[in-house]
């Protein structure tokens, strides 16, 4: 397989100590802790949005307001202060940048450290990206190309600024800030992320990315992502992101919006590399994220693709509405636990339209003594007449102090419908173990190979690109667990 | 010496299989351990691959000149000892390439030597297929999944080929096998038969032994070998029977 050596941030990886954890000193211009509706003020006077702008954020902080942290999700971790976060951080910046000799070295090295290069060998390499450090996309490339589509990729500020009529039609259409605790927090405090706006029968001729990363101590990171999808349009968009080495824990509560419309389809795939914690469960990331699709177009289609590895605890459930008729969602998942990693993740498919159908792969993967629930919704209202739901969820154990949990919802609404429901737990084997040993390969890589293997019907959903960086990453996740 | 067994006791729960084995083998040697069910033959070769849970209580492995009673089971593969399993085990979603090309380069690792070439290795699998008559469609596969008895052995004896051991034991490889791809499985190792290599080759029955011809046969019984003697040792065992040897260690 070829690898991309600009594009591989995994490449180098070969220990089990997280790599990913250095620190980039640079200068940041930061919010005071907590949450007033005046540090909603200050996002938005930071980022010179328009009034309409402001004043969704402060509806949404009104809101949170009256709501409690749910806690219902099969993770334990200790209460949130959120006065004592802070909500906004950005590298400063002395001017508009104009080329990459203009960005700060400091902040280019950091780019080089994650194998993030923005410059033309991009074209080569057939990816657009816009990163994001600390919130604020410094450096957007291939606007050019995408721009001769009239394909819009750009960070979400800027499509406030620029595209106001079309962040306004579909920001919170598919995850209102009264949606949930952590959208409603999101919406009222969402510092940047990304905007992506096919035109109506257009192919994106690149797979478009994101690189996340949260930078600064003490700063959650609150992205946000607007996907649309016009009529017979398609596009893959890839997110992946890894974060610095931190001993408090960080809270990254994201959104994630997609619509299609009709016969659109979006392939959405992600790498969540959050900082896990240490051996011992010390720090990590918390990935409190809403994610959800609108096929909202008859025969529309849209694709999660997930393979997560990193945070302390992953609570989230990428999730499709299947409104149009003959509508399409799948989720291909990945989740893996090790030390004392908690993950509570699945998805939700909700059928509307008639002969809609949906796909449901879940593999877990559970190491140390850490937890992993697989939590999926199918629902099938009475109108979604002939609709078809097939789910599987497979949990592989290693070892004996984890845990794997399957909590399946199934509603069904009319009787002309089909849902199938597979589950199986698994451990690897020691026969298994012993013939890759026989064979020369050591416990460590015969854990890779196998779980590798075990995973595949999901890696291989993957772009290729994210696909060689995610089986590496399986096999780092789950060294030393073991022994 | 290629491999030398010294008073070798091996244990299973505590329980004694093996009581006192001794083997010599030389390179360029074909030994064959013959024995009724239950003498401990099987033990012997997980207790030489290193295999956990087979406590060797006393005794001496030497190979190459070297103790290896301590080396892990990777390492001993790597030294050069490979193991034909009377049981290939199933390993989903790992294709047979990955996982060849994963073996492959662990040993060339654990000698120094740098990973091989992915067009380097895909021409030396396309040439052992060959040797093995193992069709395109098994290697493409995951790891013995879904198949037949017959197509794991032939799989095992193709491994063999491509990862070129020293030394080369043979459990039970002619269990389950039909005549045709017991004759494919022994044309296997009569070609890779060398001055440089030894086999040693666990059988139940002397049928596999008219295929591959042995220098040295020995008998093993309740945990010790109790006769050795040259090919024909083989022949008179299948006309007189195991009784034959009971009554002689009785007497």
């Amino acid at each position: 397989m070829d690898k991309n050596p600009t594009n591989n941030i995994l490449d180098e990886v070969t220990q089990s100590e997280y790599k990913f954890g250095f620190f980039t000193d640079i200068d940041t211009e930061v919010a005071p802790k907590g949450l007033t509706e005046d540090t909603i003020r200050f996002i938005s006077a930071k980022k010179e949005e328009p009034e309409w702008m402001l004043e969704f954020r402060l509806k949404a902080f009104r809101h949170w307001l009256t709501l409690e942290q749910p806690e219902w999700a099969h993770v334990e971790f200790p209460k949130i202060n959120y006065q004592d976060i802070i909500y906004y951080a950005a590298p400063k910046r002395k001017k508009e940048l104009e080329s990459l000799d203009e960005v700060d070295p400091e902040l280019l090295d950091t780019f080089n450290k994650l194998g993030i290069s923005l410059d033309e060998q991009k074209r080569l390499t057939g990816v657009a990206v816009d990163a994001v450090i600390d919130s604020v996309s410094v450096k957007t490339t291939f606007q050019d190309t995408l721009a001769k589509h009239g394909i819009i990729f750009c960070s979400f500020s800027e499509a406030v600024r620029n595209h106001p009529d079309l962040v306004k039609q579909y920001m919170g259409s598919v995850v209102p800030y009264t949606d949930n605790y952590f959208a409603a927090l999101n919406s009222a405090v969402f510092s940047d992320g990304s905007f992506c706006f096919i035109p109506k029968g257009v192919r994106c001729p690149l797979e478009l990315s994101t690189y996340f990363r949260i930078n600064a101590a003490n700063t959650g990171q609150f992205e946000r992502t607007l996907i649309v999808a016009e009529a017979g349009s398609y596009v893959s968009y890839m997110e992946g992101c890894t974060a610095p080495m931190r001993d408090e824990n960080q809270l990254h509560a994201a959104i994630v919006e997609i619509v299609a419309m009709d016969e659109a389809e979006v392939k959405y795939s992600t790498v969540q590399n959050w900082y896990p914690g240490d051996k011992q469960g010390k720090g990590g990331v918390y990935n409190f994220v809403t994610k959800r699709g609108m096929c909202k177009g008859h025969h529309s289609k849209i694709s999660w693709t997930q393979v997560e590895t990193g945070s302390s605890i992953t609570w989230k459930y990428p999730s499709c509405v299947l409104m149009g008729d003959h509508s399409i969602g799948e989720f291909y998942s990945v989740a893996v636990t090790n030390n004392y990693q908690q993950a509570d993740t699945g998805t939700k498919m909700i059928h509307i339209g008639k002969n809609t159908r949906s796909t449901i792969i879940s593999k877990g993967i559970s190491a140390g003594k850490s937890n992993n629930s697989y939590r999926g919704l199918v629902k099938i209202l009475p109108g979604a007449t002939n609709s078809r739901n097939f789910s599987q969820c497979d949990s592989l154990l290693l070892g004996d102090k984890c845990g794997a949990h399957t909590f399946p919802y199934i509603q069904a609404k009319n009787e002309s419908s089909i849902i199938e429901h597979e589950a199986t737990t698994s451990k690897i084997s020691e026969d298994q173990l012993f013939y890759c040993n026989q064979r020369g390969i050591d416990t460590e890589k015969a854990i890779g190979l196998i779980v590798n293997g075990y995973a595949k019907e999901v890696l291989n959903k993957l772009p290729m690109e994210f696909a060689v960086e995610a089986q590496k990453l399986l096999s780092i996740t789950l060294e030393g667990s073991v022994g | 010496m290629l491999l030398n067994i010294k008073n070798l006791h091996v244990s299973i729960d505590g329980k004694e299989i093996i009581k006192g084995l001794n083997l010599g083998v030389n390179k360029g040697e074909v030994h064959a351990i013959m024995g009724p069910n239950g003498t401990g033959k099987s033990t012997l070769a997980a207790a030489i691959t290193g295999r956990e849970g087979y406590e060797i209580t006393e005794g001496e492995i030497w190979f190459k000149g070297k103790n290896i009673v301590d080396l892990s089971p990777e390492e001993r593969a790597n030294e050069g000892i490979f193991l034909s399993f009377q049981y290939p085990v199933e390993i989903p979603g790992v294709s047979m390439t990955n996982f060849m090309r994963t073996a492959i380069n662990a040993q060339r690792e654990y000698r120094g030597e740098p990973a091989m070439p992915a067009g380097e290795f895909l021409k030396l699998m396309e040439e052992k297929k060959k040797l093995v008559e193992i069709h395109s469609k098994l290697t493409n596969r995951s790891v013995n999944e879904g198949f037949s008895g017959g197509e794991k052995k032939k799989n095992e004896i193709f491994q063999m080929a491509l990862l070129e051991p020293t030394l080369a034991i043979l459990d039970e490889t002619d269990s389950g096998l039909d005549i045709d791809a017991l004759r494919v499985v022994a044309k296997g190792v009569n070609q890779l038969r060398a001055d440089n290599n030894a086999f040693v080759v666990i059988t139940h029955y002397q049928r596999l032994l008219e295929y591959i011809v042995p220098d040295f046969v020995h008998v093993m019984y309740d945990g010790k070998i109790v006769k050795s003697g040259g090919k024909n040792l083989a022949l008179e065992l299948e006309e007189k029977g195991y009784e034959w040897l009971k009554q002689q260690e009785l007497a």
